[in-house]
């Protein structure tokens, strides 16, 4: 992982006489006092800083607000802000980074700290049912913790005038979907806005962690979001060994590159067959999900799971894989990659997908870059990350991938990121497998010591993961958060929608395919 | 419009004959009776709920209808709306944000009708369980027919499955 980020964070906040300490990590967090948590925001922002995440622990009945923060080829740098003793509200950092907003909403509904200066303080995750005064990720909240349900209302944005009127969708979709609630604010056939409501997938999975050791943690975190559930296991287990101060095997850190990218591959097509079929196309639908399924049928044979799950693990993986296994894997990855490049040119020259696709949903490179919309739906307005380059983690920083970027942002620029990803992974994973290290795949994971921490991303096909961690006694998890690329991506899918058709929503909302699960945990 | 037409002859059809299921699948007490179970047969409509889950489930739901599998030449298809579906397909742990869905949307599906709990998280919670979050068991919520085990069940399950629900024989 790449903190160089932190030294100039450093500087510029020296030459802005902020007072702060290090605390050598690895890795190293910046601790400021609580009245300056806004104004190192301010200065990050005007650095052009992303805010990766914001999130909150606490530890002996006192809190901590935390964040990460990245900027390109320099990495990432940690921050954090302990608040005293009783207290329980904390500096917004809305004013500078609106992606904050939900995160903080979320800080809010769980421990019950208050971001000074936020502009809207409705409950995000715990919906109106539960009680206002339960805040489940404080440590004297118990994770069977029986709550009461209650009355209550959400209150979303509305507009007046003639002819303007409203669609509530979900939680329960048309398709087969996760569970959301969208609503609409139309004028004719237009959205003029489209709210999110989320939170129903949520299951605790930031309290379960709490109750566990890193090797049973992993399993949950395999369950974030389960078409993610090599890079979310990946990131968890990354920062785990990081507290640890131990790094896998060079197989076991190839070994997982193969299994993410053959997932990156497996639902970049999935994708592409999707968007192809909600205008319409089964024939890409078709060809897609038969390519998916291949994927899935040689991932059971030789790592007995078609999604991958629970092969990444605390000290390495699993599986190993024999020479005929490598040499399937190959076979099997070129073909794939070759029919979808033959599938891009069919693609290419149909005339009514292109027409449905180009020109919906754009989001401009500003938006793009105020939010730091993440993976495809970044890469597609031209914001140019890629945490396998960005945080160089191994074993990317010997072979660090080609990053596609390209303009306009819309559901066309969204499907070619993805068309050509597949290439990039076809390629990564065959440089992979030839230059497979000899070696062990797995050692035992020898549990951290109390107090120590990591901080880990993984690029996962959606986006970047981040995951960090801290360990309490006896190997047991005392925090840890997680942020899927969802939780950016979702307000990137508010944005890109304005304006756009009723009908090319679910087009547009696929191109996108955020994950609830993952948003929600 | 040549290439579409070639890469169609040239992959010809993949459809194959339905597999062994890996994971049990297990048929409960159901209380509806076998004339309705047999009218089921020829055309079943499936209403799909997510009741909180990681998503994996619905990966293998979706390879159902994939043309490895291709559901609905079982005469089984996925409906828009309960008001049109016999059977309720529900996946996850049943959050606790998404009970009084759950049970809105079986309330809203015609009797007589059938339910099935697929994935170890529906069946019993699974790696989740039973929390201040998750009620743990779709059956906690509403009556359930057929339990699919499996973190996902393989779209053979799944499809053995929703067969074993109506009676098919395997």
């Amino acid at each position: 992982m790449n903190f160089t980020l932190t030294q100039t964070l450093v500087s510029r906040l020296h030459e802005a006489a902020i007072p702060l300490e290090t605390r050598e990590g690895p890795p190293p967090c910046l601790q400021v006092a609580e009245g300056q948590w806004a104004k190192v925001a301010q200065i990050a922002r005007q650095e052009g800083l992303r805010l990766v995440a914001e999130w909150a622990s606490e530890e002996n009945g006192a809190f901590t607000i935390h964040a990460a923060y990245a900027l390109g080829a320099q990495g990432y740098a940690l921050a954090a802000t302990q608040l005293g003793q009783g207290v329980e509200e904390f500096p917004s950092l809305v004013p500078h980074y609106s992606v904050a907003a939900r995160m903080e909403r979320i800080i809010h509904d769980f421990y019950g700290l208050k971001p000074l200066g936020h502009p809207d303080l409705r409950s995000w995750i715990k919906h109106d049912s539960w009680p206002e005064e339960a805040f489940p990720l404080r440590k004297d909240f118990a994770l069977n913790g029986p709550l009461h349900r209650h009355e209550g209302s959400y209150p979303f944005i509305g507009t007046e005038g003639e002819g303007s009127y409203e669609i509530p969708v979900g939680p329960v979709h048309a398709g087969i979907i996760e569970p959301g609630h969208f609503r609409f604010q139309v004028v004719g056939e237009q959205i003029l806005n489209l709210e999110e409501r989320l939170g129903y997938a949520h299951k605790g999975i930031e309290k379960h962690f709490e109750s566990r050791d890193a090797v049973s943690a992993a399993r949950m975190a395999a369950r974030s979001s389960g078409d993610a559930t090599v890079a979310h296991s990946w990131a968890f287990c990354l920062a785990a060994e990081q507290a640890a101060g131990r790094a896998v095997s060079p197989r076991a850190a190839h070994l997982r590159a193969v299994l993410c990218e053959r997932e990156r591959m497996a639902n970049h097509i999935g994708d592409i067959g999707a968007i192809c079929n909600d205008a319409a196309w089964t024939f890409m639908q078709m060809q897609c999900q038969r390519l998916r399924e291949d994927l899935a049928r040689l991932h059971h044979r030789l790592f007995g799971h078609r999604l991958l799950m629970d092969l990444v693990v605390p000290g390495g993986v699993t599986r190993d894989l024999d020479l005929d296994g490598i040499a399937r894997l190959r076979d099997q990855t070129q073909a794939v990659a070759g029919e979808m490049g033959e599938l891009f040119k069919i693609y290419e020259e149909n005339t009514s997908i292109r027409e449905r696709v180009i020109g919906s949903g754009g989001i401009s490179t500003q938006d793009a870059h105020t939010l730091g919309l993440l993976g495809v739906v970044g890469r597609s307005a031209e914001l140019d990350l890629d945490a396998r380059r960005d945080a160089a983690y191994s074993p990317y920083d010997q072979c660090p991938p080609q990053v596609k970027v390209c303009r306009g942002g819309d559901v066309s620029a969204r499907l070619w990121i993805r068309f050509q990803e597949i290439q990039t992974s076809a390629q990564l994973i065959e440089k992979l497998l030839v230059d497979l290290p000899e070696g062990g795949f797995q050692e035992p994971f020898q549990a951290p010591a109390e107090g120590s921490w990591g901080f880990a991303v993984v690029e996962s096909w959606r986006g970047e993961i981040a995951t960090w961690i801290r360990f309490g006694p006896g190997g047991r998890i005392q925090r840890c958060y997680v942020r899927d690329p969802s939780m950016i991506n979702w307000l990137g899918l508010e944005l890109a929608v304005r304006e756009v058709p009723v009908p090319d929503f679910p087009l547009n909302n696929k191109s996108f395919n955020c994950s609830y699960s993952g948003h929600d945990l | 419009m040549q290439r579409i037409l070639r890469k169609i002859i040239k992959v010809g059809t993949v459809t194959e004959p339905l597999g062994r299921s890996e994971q049990t699948i297990e048929v409960l007490g159901s209380e509806l009776d076998r004339v309705i179970r047999k009218r089921f047969q020829k055309s079943l409509a499936i209403r799909q709920v997510d009741a909180g889950s990681c998503n994996a489930c619905e990966l293998e739901i979706h390879a159902m209808n994939n043309p490895y599998y291709d559901l609905e030449r079982f005469g089984v298809h996925f409906v828009a709306s309960p008001r049109h579906a016999d059977l309720l397909l529900v996946t996850g742990p049943v959050s606790r944000n998404m009970e009084v869905a759950l049970k809105m949307t079986y309330d809203a599906v015609p009797n007589p009708k059938m339910v099935i709990a697929a994935g170890d998280c529906a069946v019993c919670g699974g790696e989740f369980g039973c929390t201040y979050a998750t009620v743990g068991a779709v059956s906690q919520v509403i009556p359930v027919d057929v339990l699919i085990h499996g973190c996902p069940p393989t779209p053979t399950d799944l499809i053995r499955g929703i067969l074993m629900a109506v009676g098919l024989p395997e």
